[in-house]
């Protein structure tokens, strides 16, 4: 645990993407199996634990430590395992307890680490003790063997267990029962240090936050063979941990392990945003035009197994298997295939907006009533398998007449073909992204994000590859709002100010108010941030716990030009009104808040049949 | 802060010597300016010019130019000389550790904080009340400086720098050893460690020498003259070189001390693929590492950690708190869990040395 542990600390302060493959591949190399293969399912995000819950560890701590101190603290570190790891209370060592450190649990109501040295600041001695562990992470790659040793033999010589393996905690975590977890977490979290307390929470709770894709612990792993990341995604789906068949090919010890599935993931092929300037280089000819669609990119596979039955599968454009999300669409699976498209609520032959199938997203119970009201529905854009074919080699333009004919085959309701955009210059299609329900969209033109462009001749290459396809995103709106609260951020952004709500003009039985139509937390640069951070800082009128009240006065402020794709009528919101991915566009150090722009505007926006049936409207609006 | 200012409370003296009658509030309050003590005639860390000021050390956040009279420590008047010049203010006086002197109706008395060299808690005593007016002050010991004293108060004014239970800094020698693990392993690379220009820096070089550290080590040019002031006054820093003028070959393998900006400058580029440490408590919190592109954090602190200012709290056996520039709210929580009357103390103008030790863009000792 502890070599893992030092592993995603290092990684954690690593910014270099070679260097970060660099200490993975190395950690490969020197740590053996099966606790390697934990590693890399732990950094590609494939171990869950059924029971092991933010929300256990958050009882654990509140055991332990004073809530008020808790939340604090939670709030200024900004990472739940982090906080803890840092708070944990240590066990006292022999000196210590010499000093009458109570045994091991301080009462809830104390903040803890208080009585370790009651009246006695000077306390250098007893410090030396408790932080052997956050050695330097760069000593590893050479000295990891003898680190480890050192390690131990300073738990034996404190009479104490050594810390668990990697693979001890995995097992242990899949295997124990909900009621013993808290104790054995508990057990393990007084024998690790910090780094060890820290890595151990993380893989608890899943969410690493080193930034580690699972890509990047892929091609880690493949470099240990020499191998194209390319061959370990293809096989991934196939693979499961501790992954000894994987290591043992990559070490040359053994065959290359074949994916099994029958209905197996292909890497997604994604698309570049265009530029203006790009426009002067590029053939309308040698392009098709579609509605790029606002739902969420999936793939829909479809294979039949050794033993002939079928396997429907949908996975998200990383991979994740989201089939169990879905199940109305499976039965419209039947042909083996795999389909890329989008999937989208389509109710009474329109396709919604992206704000109601967002009403299907992350929903751990998919109940009848649900996909009744929201109607789940696959636009295909593209075809990758049909039958045992792999078409990924052949152009875009032939594979395009294939989907043609196998969705024909389906013949089915809810899968159906992503219309192309008729053009001959980019005038054409300009016009035609600037007003998509005259040009073929119809009714369904609220459910176009923009246009995107094919080359004919394009294969279906994995990743973003230069030049093949390109996105032609609808302008977004922009409007002056002023900064009205702020909150600190989480993950990298902890401490800093990064999280703003702000606001327009509006006139009530008050007189000109400003209120709050939305939240936007990126967009802005490290420079930015800084400049906001420090004027939050500087201009706060008041706090209510981690919300900052900033000073927006007529005169007094700052105004930012923010950014958002649409608008819709929210009950919800004070304002009426919600955005849609909002974000900080410009800071306008030079507007005085009194120039920022009025309520009156968003409402202008908002389509009258954009109001959905089930919002009610507020007085805000009504006033308008 | 309502109540009768000090001269109401004189008069109430004139009929009759109502000592009880003396709140701490009447002997400190914070304005605008800083902390000001009406009954002495002076303010102690103004951020405004004053007519009489007292300082506790010599960051530029607590010590500024243009006051009227300076009260300090001769350590933190020199520091204050060379950073402002000859005519910081119009007149000076030293004081020692231990020391007294009678302003006005209050007694003040200098004692060591262990913050930087020459920093002072100062003891503001009228009647039978004791303030003390701790500044930035560490627990932990350092050899460059003299070591914190408790001193048994009334009041107690406190910073909170690291006022969350998160903060727990551990042992400086620890972290000095891992960077000499790091110069161990990378001899063909150069150490870059950022440390704030006074205090830090002569630490980090005095703990590298207590480890056994005796090559020569090298100095940024915004850090020379206040390490040589070190040194004029007995701090043993063992060689010292300017890191200009060198070759970039000859600087593999050896450890340089920067102000933590010049880490991420251009300046770097002279350095042969640079290792970049800093040491700083807010290295604890891994996010503030990775803001700053630390590749080697190194946990050394010149403020107190939670369990040092906790602790202290506790041993001065003063019975009110007041807690400025940090996080206040989680320490005035923890006093009064502890059944002591905390309240934060609105002082504006400190706790910018988180900001320049955090965001690039503005520190100003560079």
């Amino acid at each position: 645990m502890n070599r893992f542990a030092e592993l995603l600390d290092r990684l954690a302060y690593e910014p270099g993407r070679n260097n970060k493959l660099r200490l993975i591949s190395a950690y490969f190399r020197e740590v053996a199996d099966p606790d390697r293969g934990y590693a890399l399912a732990a950094l590609t995000g494939a171990l869950s634990f059924k029971h092991a819950k933010p929300g256990l560890i958050r009882d654990l701590i509140a055991a332990r430590t004073d809530p008020v101190l808790f939340a604090l603290s939670y709030d200024y570190v900004g990472d739940l395992s982090e906080t803890v790891a840092l708070m944990w209370p240590t066990r006292p060592n022999g000196e210590e307890s010499l000093l009458g450190h109570p045994s091991p649990q301080p009462s809830p109501a104390r903040g803890e680490g208080v009585e370790r040295n009651p009246g006695q600041p000077d306390r250098g001695e007893s410090k030396a003790t408790t932080t052997a562990l956050s050695i330097p992470s760069c000593l590893e790659g050479q000295g990891g063997g003898y680190r480890e040793h050192g390690v131990r033999e300073r738990h034996r010589l404190h009479d104490n267990p050594p810390p668990p393996t990697l693979s001890e905690v995995v097992t242990t975590l899949r295997t124990l029962g909900k009621t013993e977890l808290p104790r054995q977490l508990a057990h393990w979290l007084d024998e690790l240090e910090e780094t060890g307390r820290w890595a151990l929470l993380k893989l608890v709770t899943g969410a690493m936050r080193i930034g580690i894709s699972a890509r990047l612990a892929k091609t880690a792993a493949a470099a240990l063979g020499d191998k194209d990341p390319h061959e370990v995604e293809l096989m991934w789906p196939g693979l499961a941990p501790p992954y000894l068949e994987l290591f043992a090919w990559l070490e040359g010890r053994g065959e290359k392990p074949v994916n099994l599935d029958p209905a197996p993931f292909r890497p997604v092929m994604l698309a570049h945003a265009i530029e203006d300037s790009d426009f002067a280089t590029l053939e309308p000819s040698d392009y098709i035009a579609e509605w790029k669609w606002d739902g969420i990119r999936v793939q829909a596979v479809f294979g039949r197994d050794a033993r002939g039955h079928g396997v429907a599968r949908l996975y998200s454009r990383s991979g994740e298997d989201i089939t169990k999300s879905f199940p109305d669409l499976l039965p419209s699976l039947h042909l083996p295939g795999a389909i890329d498209g989008e999937l989208l609520v389509v109710r009474d032959g329109r396709v919604q907006t992206f704000n109601v199938l967002q009403q299907r997203l992350n929903r751990k119970v998919v109940s009848p009533k649900l996909t009744k009201d929201y109607p789940i529905h696959l636009r295909a854009y593209d075809l990758l398998a049909d039958d045992n074919n792999d078409l990924r080699e052949l152009p875009f333009a032939e594979r395009r007449a294939k989907l043609e004919a196998f969705v024909k085959r389906l013949g089915d309701v809810r899968i159906d073909l992503s219309p192309t955009i008729a053009f001959d210059s980019w005038q054409a299609l300009t016009a035609a992204r600037t007003d998509p329900a005259s040009a073929g969209a119809g009714e369904d033109a609220e459910a176009v994000e923009g246009v995107m462009l094919k080359r004919r001749d394009a294969l279906y290459l994995p990743g973003r590859p230069k030049g093949q396809w390109w996105k032609w995103k609808r302008d977004p709106h922009i409007i002056d709002a002023v900064l009205m609260y702020a909150q600190r951020g989480h993950g990298k952004r902890s401490s800093y100010y990064s999280d703003y709500t702000f606001g327009v003009w509006t006139e009530n039985e008050d007189g000109e108010q400003l209120v709050p139509v939305g939240k936007a937390y990126f967009g802005f640069t490290d420079e930015e941030l800084i400049q906001i951070d420090r004027f939050v800082r500087r201009n706060t009128t008041e706090k209510f716990g981690p919300v900052r009240h900033v000073v927006h006065e007529p005169d007094q402020g700052l105004v930012l030009e923010v950014a958002f794709e649409g608008l819709q009528r929210s009950s919800r919101h004070k304002s009426g009104v919600a955005m849609r991915f909002p974000r900080i566009n410009r800071l306008r150090w030079d507007k005085p808040p009194r120039e920022a722009d009025r309520l009156e505007t968003l409402e202008r926006m908002l389509k009258p049949d954009a109001i959905d049936e089930a919002l009610v409207t507020s007085g805000a609006i009504d006033g308008s | 802060m309502g109540g009768s200012s000090p001269r109401m409370t004189g008069k109430n003296r004139g009929d009759r010597p109502y000592i009880s009658l003396m709140r701490p509030q009447d002997i400190l309050m914070p304005v605008p300016a800083g902390l000001c003590c009406k009954a002495g005639g002076f303010h102690i860390d103004p951020v405004r010019p004053v007519e009489r000021a007292v300082i506790t050390h010599g960051h530029s956040d607590h010590a500024r130019a243009g006051h009227g009279a300076v009260l300090a420590t001769q350590e933190t008047l020199d520091m204050m000389r060379l950073r402002y010049g000859d005519n910081f203010a119009r007149s000076t006086q030293a004081l020692r550790y231990g020391e007294a002197i009678r302003l006005g109706d209050v007694t003040v008395k200098f004692h060591p904080a262990g913050h930087v060299l020459g920093s002072a808690q100062i003891a503001v005593s009228c009647k039978d009340t004791c303030i003390v007016a701790s500044g930035d002050y560490k627990d932990a010991p350092d050899p460059t400086c003299a070591s914190f004293e408790v001193v048994p108060c009334d009041v107690f004014i406190t910073e909170a720098t690291f006022g969350l239970p998160v903060f727990r800094h551990g042992n400086a020698a620890d972290e000095i050893g891992k960077l000499l693990a790091s110069v161990a392993l990378f001899p063909e690379r150069a150490h870059l460690v950022g440390a704030y220009s006074l205090g830090k820096a002569q630490r980090v070089i005095a703990l590298l020498r207590t480890a056994g550290y005796d090559a020569p080590i090298y100095l940024h040019g915004a850090m020379e003259k206040i390490t040589h002031y070190y040194q004029s006054r007995g701090v043993a820093l063992g060689e010292l070189r300017a890191v200009k003028g060198m070759k970039k070959a000859e600087l593999a393998g050896t450890v340089t001390l920067a102000p933590p900006t010049a880490t991420s400058d251009i300046w770097t580029r002279r350095f042969p693929d640079p290792v970049t440490a800093f040491a700083s408590g807010w290295m604890r919190v891994r996010a503030r590492a990775r803001q700053r592109g630390v590749e080697l954090p190194l946990v050394i602190s010149d403020h107190a950690d939670w369990d040092g200012l906790t602790a202290t709290i506790a041993a001065t056996g003063a019975g009110e708190v007041w807690v400025t520039h940090g996080q206040e709210d989680a320490l005035v929580h923890w006093c009064q869990t502890r059944g002591l009357a905390a309240r934060p103390l609105d002082l504006v103008g400190y706790g910018d040395e988180e900001e320049s030790e955090t965001l690039p863009a503005s520190e100003d000792e560079a």
